[in-house]
Formats: C-alpha cells, structure tokens, sequence
C-alpha cells in the first residue's frame, strides 16, 4: 500500500482581497488621513484589504492555486467590489 | 383580513427577528412563523422575510457565510416560484451574497454605524412590498448598519436603472434626492432594489421598526401592508 507520490504536501494558500479600481474605500481613505497628520506627507493613495491565509494538502503549486482561486471565486471575495491575487508555499 | 402566513429567517446572529415578527403579527395583523435557518422547507408561507443584524458576526462579509445555510436551498426555490421576498438590511445583504439581487454593499463613506431616522423617496410600486404605496411617496425609517453603502458597477446599475429595479432611494424630507441626502455613499442614492421578476426586494432602513406611532413613527407599516395585497396576487 502506497499513497500516490504527490498527496498529502501541505501547502499555505494567501489570497490578498483588494478593493477593486473605483470602488470607494473609506477605510483607505481614513488610514490615509491618519498617515498625513503623522506628517507622512509623501502618501499618496491608501487601499485597505484584507490577507486570507489557507492551509491545503494539494499535490502541486498548480492544484494550491488552483484550490485558493475557486476559494476566492467561491467565498473570500465578492467580485462585485473585490479583486484578489492568490499565492501558495510549501510548508511540509 | 386576508388568510396569509408569513415566515421570518431566524439566522445565527439575526437580531431583527423579533422586530419582524411583531410587526407583521402585531401590527400588520398576519399570522407569521419564525423559521430557524436550518430548516428546509417553506411551502407553508407566502411570504418570507430575511431580518436585520449580524448573521455569522459579519464574518468575511455581512451575509457571506448565512448564504449557506440550509434554509437557502428552499428561499431559492421560493424566489424561483415568483413568491415574495423582503431582505431588510442584513436580509438585504445575504440576498446579495446569495445573487438573488444583483451589487454588494460596501462600509458607509463616513466610517461610522449609522443608526438614525432617515428618509426613502418610493420609485416603484409595481413590487409585493411596495404596492400598498405610490410611486412618490416618501417614507421616515430606521436605519441602523455600518456596511449599508450600496454597489453595483455602472453598467449594470444602468441595467437596474433600465429595467425599473430601483425601488427607492434616499432622499431628503420634501422628497428631493440630493446627496446630502445620501448618508452612507449608497451609488444612485440606492436605498432598496429588486430583482428582474420584481418578487425579490431589498431594503436597507427598517420598516419593520416603524410600525407604530407609539414607537417613533409608523410608515414602515405603510410599506409592509403592500404584503396583504401582494401575496395574494401572486397566489392567484
């Protein structure tokens, strides 16, 4: 009895959820204003998402990534107001 | 009186339930059931609404996770059957999660929980909920939400525009519907929506919260009483 070579790896799936272009962002907006009256005067545009980490068994990068962008399609964002961006490492 | 019977979504984390029940029993004068959200059958009903507050504590997005919940299945199915439909601000929100209305909603421009008397200018009466009102006819409710800002992308807004999908909108107290007006950044003023076959109704403010004059004020009354006539339309 052998298990197939590939299954079982475990891999950590990050989905970072962003507001898509032109979808107001007050949260950005009011981290911005808290950056300026810090006198980081430099700043220029502020966006607030959000960072999903998932851990998965998948037999490959390809299938991890795979599993995080139907998660993402499927439930972590809402592609209305949301885009997303979904990496995967091995961890075992 | 008419013979109607009308189920309100308990959801883990609903806290306008109550609020519900009461003023369809109370002061609308129907029989009504709480549903709990396991449940997978709703063939009893004519009419179902989903209640406010903070299903699943908003997790990932308000209404995101109570769009799996058993009881959807059968909703679904109910939608299908052009029965009527009310999502009252969470309600509005997992209706959205869901897709049985199109957008999502957004935090309030402001940051801020919003939780105060409002007004609704009524565009469409040709829905279940709104066919005890006039087109023109504005209405004092509760709001009370954080994340009520409506989204939909232009071309689809156009779409609900083109197809008569905006029910009602913010407006200011002579009706006017102005930006000030529009509190929580909602695009197009949008304060309730339907679907396309019109039996699907979201509405962010309260109407079920103001059904009473002894209570702040009863317009929310005038609204739902639509649900006499318009459940047995359908039915028929």
């Amino acid at each position: 009895m052998s298990e197939p070579a590939e299954a079982g790896r475990r891999w950590i799936i990050e989905a970072e959820i962003m507001p898509k272009q032109g979808v107001n962002d007050p949260k950005g907006d009011a981290v911005m204003s808290g950056l300026k009256s810090l006198s980081f005067e430099g700043t220029q545009r502020v966006r607030v998402g959000k960072l999903i980490r998932v851990e998965v068994s998948a037999s490959s990068e390809i299938d991890a990534l795979d599993q995080g962008t139907r998660m993402c399609e499927r439930l972590l964002a809402n592609p209305v107001i949301e885009e997303f961006v979904v990496s995967a490492a091995r961890i075992g | 009186m008419p013979r109607i019977r009308a189920g309100v979504i308990s959801f883990p984390g609903s806290n306008g339930d109550h609020d519900a029940l009461g003023a369809l029993e109370h002061d609308l004068g129907i029989a009504v059931r709480r549903v709990d959200y396991r449940e997978t059958d709703l063939t009893d009903l004519d009419a179902v609404v989903l209640p406010g507050g903070f299903s699943y504590g908003d997790a990932l997005r308000c209404g995101a996770i109570a769009r799996f919940t058993p009881v959807m299945d059968p909703l679904r199915a109910f939608a299908g059957a052009g029965k009527p439909i009310l999502g009252i601000c969470n309600g509005f929100q997992i209706l959205c999660e869901a897709h049985l209305l199109p957008g999502a909603m957004l935090r309030n421009r402001t940051l801020k929980f919003h939780c105060f008397w409002t007004t609704i200018l009524i565009e469409k009466s040709d829905t279940p909920w709104t066919s005890a009102l006039s087109a023109g006819d504005v209405l004092r409710l509760p709001v009370a939400h954080g994340e009520g800002a409506y989204y939909i992308e232009e071309h689809r807004l156009a779409e609900l525009e083109r197809n008569g999908q905006i029910v009602a909108r913010y407006c200011a107290n002579d009706g006017t519907v102005s930006d000030e007006a529009n509190r929580n950044g909602s695009v197009a003023n949008i304060a309730a929506i339907c679907n396309e076959r019109r039996n699907v109704v979201g509405i962010m403010p309260h109407p079920e919260r103001a059904t009473n004059d002894l209570t702040g004020g009863a317009d929310g009354l005038r609204l739902l009483k639509g649900i006499l006539k318009g459940a047995l339309t359908d039915a028929t």
